[in-house]
C-alpha cells in the first residue's frame, strides 16, 4: 500500500518535472526561432519531454483508477468527469485572467502564448488519459483471452505511435494509412464491449448519461481551444508543432470520444429495458434470500416472510398471504399488506363459492383465480393467484397473492413465483431437517450423560465374603436402559443385594435409577426384612415414579451365620436357584408386584417375603429380562430354559467363570455384538 | 408396530390389539384406552389374541389406569393372552392387579357382573 502510494507520488513528480523541462525548452526553441538565433538546446527535448510527460501520467492514472477495487462504474465515470472538470475550470480560469487584462502587447506575445497553449494541452492530455485507464477497465470488466491480447495490441500501437511523433522519421503514406487504419479498426473493436452497461440500475445509468454528455463538452472545449491556439502558434513559428501535427495526441482523442458516444447510445437505447434486468437481479436476490435464509440460525418464520415479501415484491402483488400447516396440524396464517380478516374473508369467499382446488391443501396445481374474485363485494382485491408449497412431495401450505386490478397476472408472474414457491418448499424442507439433526444431535448428547450417570451409579466393587463369591456384569445398549445392581454389607454376618430394572430408557431411567440407589442405601442399612423393605421403598417411590413408570427389583440378604437366603422380589424376573446336591436348577417364582405399580399401603397384600438355606456349591443367578428376551436373528428369545443350561454347562466353576459362560452363550445366539437393550446378570456362587 | 382396533358390543367396548406393544407403541395403546375412556364406557375388554409382546413402557400403561378406572368405577378385563405375553404380566405381579381371563365369553361375563 505504502508503496503505491510512494508510486504515485513518484509519477506525478515525473510529470511535472517533465513538463517544465517542456514548457522551459519549448519556449527556448520558439524565442530562437523568432529572433531567427540557433537554439542552445536540441531540438527533439521538447518532444521527448512529451513523451516522458505522457508516460509518467499513464502510469500514474493506472495506479491510481486501475488499481483501485472499490470504483464501481459511476465511480469510473465520475473520476473522469472530475478530472475533466479540474482541468476546464483551471483552463477557464486562464481565460478569464487573459480576458481581464485584454488585448495588450504582452497578453499576444507568442511566447505567452506558447505557455498558455502547453497548459491546455497538459490539461487535456491529463484529461484523456484519466479517460483511456477508466475506458481500459470498462472494456476490460468481462475480459477473455482474446479481449486482453487485443488491448495490448492497442497499447503498444498507441505507444509505437508516440515514438514515431517524436522522432523524425517519415514513413511512407501509405503505410501510416495501414497502420491508422489498423489501429482504427482495433479501437472500435474495443468499443463494442459494452457489458458493464447491462449492470447499471435505471438511476445509474441517467447519471452516467449526464456525466458522459459534461465529458463531450470537456472535449469539445479542450478540442476546440487547443487547435486554435497551436494555430494562431503555428503561424508564427515553422519550429512550433501544431496539435494535429501530434498523431498520439490526435489518436487517444479519437479513442476517448468513440467510445464515449458508443457508451451514450448503448446507455440510452438500454434505458428503457433496466427495469426489466433490475427486475430479474432483484429475482435472484430474492432466490438467494430464500435458500439462505435457513443457513443464518433463522427459524421458519422469517423464511415464510422472506417468500412473502419476495413474491409480492417480484410480481408487483398488492398483498399476500401464506397459509402454512405446522407442526400439531394447526394452520397458521402469514400475512403481508392485508389483515387477518379480511384474508380469510377472501379464503371463505373462494370456499363458499365453492372454487374448487384454489386454497385446499390437495391441490398441486398452480392457479389464477382472478375472474372468481369479481363477485366479491367489499374487497378491493379483483386478483388472487395461489400456489402449493409443498415439502417431501406434501402440500404443506398455499401461497395466495392478491392485486387491486383484474387480470393482473400474467404468464411470466406465475412462473416466477411458482418457482419462488418451489425454493421456500424446499428451503423449509432443509430447514426442518436441519432442526431435526439439532434435536437428534441433542438427544444422543443427552443419551451420553445419561449412560455415564447410569454407569457411575453401579458398583465399583461388591461385596465378598469367606461363604460365597460375587460377579456381576452389565453391558448396556446405545439407549440407555435403567438397569441396576448393587451390594451392601449389613453387618458381619449379613450382605443384601439388589437387581432393579427401572421401567422405560433414557434420562428418565437413569434418574429413577438413581432414586433407586438411595433407596437401597438407606434402607438396607436398617437390616429390614425384605417385605418391609419392599413396602417403604414402593411407599418412597410412589412421589417420584410418574403415571405409568415402575421400577421391578429383587432384594436379597443372605445370612452367613445361619447360612440362610431371606428374599423378596416385586416384579422382577424370577431367580434361578442351582442346588449343588441334587444339581437341579430352578426360578424362584414367587408373588410379587412391581414398585410403584400399586400406590397404596396396599401393596403389601401384594408382595411377600420367602426363605430358604443354601448349601456349598450352591449358585445363585440374578438377571434383568434384556437377557432371557435376547433375540436370535429368527426373532427366537433366549429364554429362561437357555439360561438354566448355560449355568447347569459349568455348575461347578466359579461365579465368574459361570457368568463368562452365560455371557458366551447369550452373544452365540444373538449373533451379534450389537444389544438392543441392557444385559445385566449378578451371579453368586456360595462355599460355607 | 401396533395395530389397535376398538368395537362396541352390547354396551361394552372391545379394544383389540395387533402386534408388538414397545415403548413407541405404548402411546397408541393409552390414546385408545384413553379414548374409550373419555367416550364413557364403563366395560372395557382389551382382546390380547394377537399381541405378540409387551414391554415394561405396555404394562406401564394397563398399569396406570388402575387407580383411575377404580375411582371411575370402570372394569377392564384382559383376555385371550398368548402365555408368553401372559407371563410377562404375571412376573410383574401384575396378573393380580389387573382383571385377566381366558377369552371373550369369560372376559364379558366379569365385566357385566361387577360393572352391575
Amino acid at each position: 500500500m505504502l508503496k503505491t502510494k510512494a508510486l504515485i507520488r513518484f509519477t506525478f513528480l515525473g510529470a511535472t518535472i517533465a513538463w517544465l523541462v517542456l514548457v522551459f525548452s519549448d519556449v527556448t526553441i520558439l524565442f530562437s526561432d523568432i529572433k531567427g538565433l540557433k537554439p542552445d538546446i536540441p531540438l527533439w527535448l521538447p518532444r521527448v519531454m512529451l513523451d516522458l510527460y505522457v508516460i509518467c501520467l499513464y502510469y500514474y492514472y493506472k495506479l491510481k483508477i486501475e488499481q483501485d477495487e472499490s470504483l464501481n462504474f459511476t465511480d469510473l465515470l465520475w473520476k473522469v468527469f472530475a478530472t475533466g472538470l479540474v482541468a476546464t475550470v483551471i483552463s477557464l480560469a486562464i481565460r478569464f485572467v487573459l480576458y481581464l487584462l485584454g488585448n495588450t502587447k504582452f497578453v499576444s506575445n507568442t511566447l505567452f502564448g506558447d505557455i498558455i497553449y502547453q497548459i491546455n494541452l497538459a490539461l487535456l492530455i491529463s484529461f484523456l488519459l484519466a479517460a483511456f485507464t477508466s475506458w481500459k477497465r470498462l472494456i476490460l470488466y468481462q475480459k477473455s483471452k482474446w479481449l486482453i491480447r487485443i488491448w495490448l495490441a492497442f497499447e503498444f500501437g498507441l505507444l509505437l505511435v508516440l515514438v514515431y511523433d517524436s522522432i523524425n522519421i517519415v514513413l511512407s503514406e501509405a503505410v501510416s494509412a495501414t497502420l491508422n487504419v489498423l489501429l482504427g479498426v482495433i479501437a472500435i473493436v474495443l468499443s463494442a464491449n459494452m457489458k458493464w452497461v447491462a449492470y447499471l440500475n435505471f438511476k445509474q445509468k441517467w447519471t452516467s448519461l449526464l456525466l458522459l454528455i459534461l465529458i463531450f463538452f470537456y472535449l469539445a472545449y479542450f478540442f476546440y481551444t487547443v487547435t486554435r491556439q497551436s494555430a494562431i502558434i503555428s503561424e508564427q513559428s515553422t519550429a512550433f508543432v501544431d496539435f494535429s501535427g501530434h498523431i498520439f495526441n490526435l489518436s487517444l482523442f479519437a479513442f476517448v470520444l468513440t467510445y464515449s458516444i458508443f457508451s451514450f447510445l448503448v446507455i440510452t437505447f438500454n434505458l428503457p429495458t433496466s427495469s426489466v434486468f433490475e427486475q430479474k437481479l432483484e429475482e435472484v436476490i430474492n432466490f438467494q434470500r430464500i435458500s439462505q435464509s435457513i443457513q443464518t440460525e433463522q427459524n421458519e418464520e422469517s423464511v415464510y416472510n422472506i417468500l412473502l415479501e419476495s413474491s409480492v415484491s417480484s410480481v408487483f402483488a398488492d398483498a399476500a398471504w401464506l397459509e402454512i400447516q405446522g407442526a400439531g396440524n394447526l394452520p397458521r396464517l402469514f400475512t403481508y399488506r392485508i389483515d387477518e380478516q379480511e384474508a380469510r374473508a377472501i379464503r371463505d369467499h373462494l370456499k363458499s363459492n365453492n372454487v374448487k382446488g384454489v386454497l385446499d391443501q390437495g391441490s398441486d396445481k398452480t392457479k389464477n383465480l382472478s375472474r372468481h374474485m369479481s363477485a366479491m363485494r367489499g374487497s378491493r382485491y379483483r386478483s388472487v393467484l395461489a400456489f402449493p408449497i409443498s415439502v417431501k412431495g406434501e402440500t404443506i401450505g398455499t401461497l395466495a397473492l392478491l392485486k387491486e386490478l383484474p387480470d393482473g397476472f400474467n404468464k411470466e408472474m406465475t412462473r416466477i413465483v411458482s418457482a419462488f414457491a418451489n425454493q421456500a418448499g424446499i428451503s423449509i424442507e432443509n430447514f426442518r431437517l436441519m432442526e431435526e439433526a439439532f434435536q437428534n444431535a441433542r438427544y444422543k448428547e443427552e443419551l451420553k450423560i445419561a449412560k455415564t450417570v447410569q454407569q457411575s451409579l453401579l458398583p465399583t466393587k461388591l461385596e465378598q465374603d469367606k461363604d460365597f463369591e460375587i460377579s456381576a456384569f452389565s453391558a448396556s445398549a446405545d439407549e440407555v436402559g435403567g438397569d441396576y445392581y448393587d451390594t451392601l454389607r449389613i453387618n458381619d454376618h449379613l450382605v443384601a443385594l439388589i437387581i432393579a430394572d427401572v421401567s422405560g430408557k433414557g434420562t428418565t431411567a437413569a434418574f429413577h435409577m438413581s432414586q433407586m440407589k438411595g433407596i437401597f442405601h438407606s434402607l438396607a442399612q436398617q437390616h429390614l426384612d425384605p417385605k418391609e423393605f419392599m413396602q417403604r421403598a414402593n411407599q418412597a417411590l410412589v412421589y417420584c415414579l410418574e403415571r405409568g413408570s415402575f421400577i421391578s427389583a429383587s432384594y436379597f440378604i443372605i445370612d452367613s451365620a445361619e447360612k440362610k437366603i431371606r428374599y423378596s422380589r416385586a416384579g422382577h424376573c424370577p431367580v434361578l436357584y442351582l442346588r449343588a446336591g441334587s444339581k437341579e436348577s430352578s426360578y424362584l417364582k414367587d408373588k410379587g408386584a412391581a414398585l410403584g405399580m400399586v400406590r397404596s399401603k396396599d401393596y403389601c397384600n401384594y408382595v411377600e417375603a420367602n426363605e430358604f438355606g443354601y448349601a456349598p456349591g450352591d449358585t445363585m443367578v440374578l438377571y434383568t429380562d434384556g437377557i432371557t428376551e435376547a433375540k436370535d436373528s429368527k426373532g427366537e428369545e433366549f429364554g429362561n430354559e437357555r439360561l438354566a443350561e448355560a449355568l447347569n454347562e459349568v455348575a461347578g466353576a466359579s461365579a465368574k467363570e459361570i457368568e463368562d459362560n452365560i455371557i458366551k452363550r447369550l452373544y452365540e445366539f444373538s449373533g451379534t455384538k450389537n444389544i438392543n437393550d441392557d444385559y445385566t446378570s449378578m451371579t453368586v456362587k456360595f462355599h460355607g | 408396530m401396533v395395530h389397535i382396533k376398538r368395537l362396541q358390543e352390547s354396551g361394552a367396548d372391545i379394544i383389540a390389539v395387533i402386534g408388538e406393544i414397545d415403548a413407541s407403541s405404548s402411546i397408541e395403546l393409552d390414546l385408545a384406552i384413553a379414548k374409550s375412556v373419555g367416550e364413557g364406557f364403563k366395560r372395557i375388554l382389551v382382546d390380547c389374541h394377537a399381541l405378540e409382546y409387551i414391554s415394561s413402557a405396555g404394562l406401564g400403561v394397563f398399569m396406570s389406569y388402575i387407580e383411575e378406572f377404580k375411582d371411575k368405577n370402570v372394569t377392564m378385563v384382559l383376555y385371550g393372552m398368548k402365555e408368553k405375553v401372559m407371563n410377562t404380566f404375571t412376573i410383574l405381579g401384575l396378573a393380580d392387579l389387573l382383571l385377566i381371563r381366558a377369552d371373550r365369553q369369560e372376559a364379558k361375563q366379569l365385566a357385566n357382573e361387577l360393572s352391575v
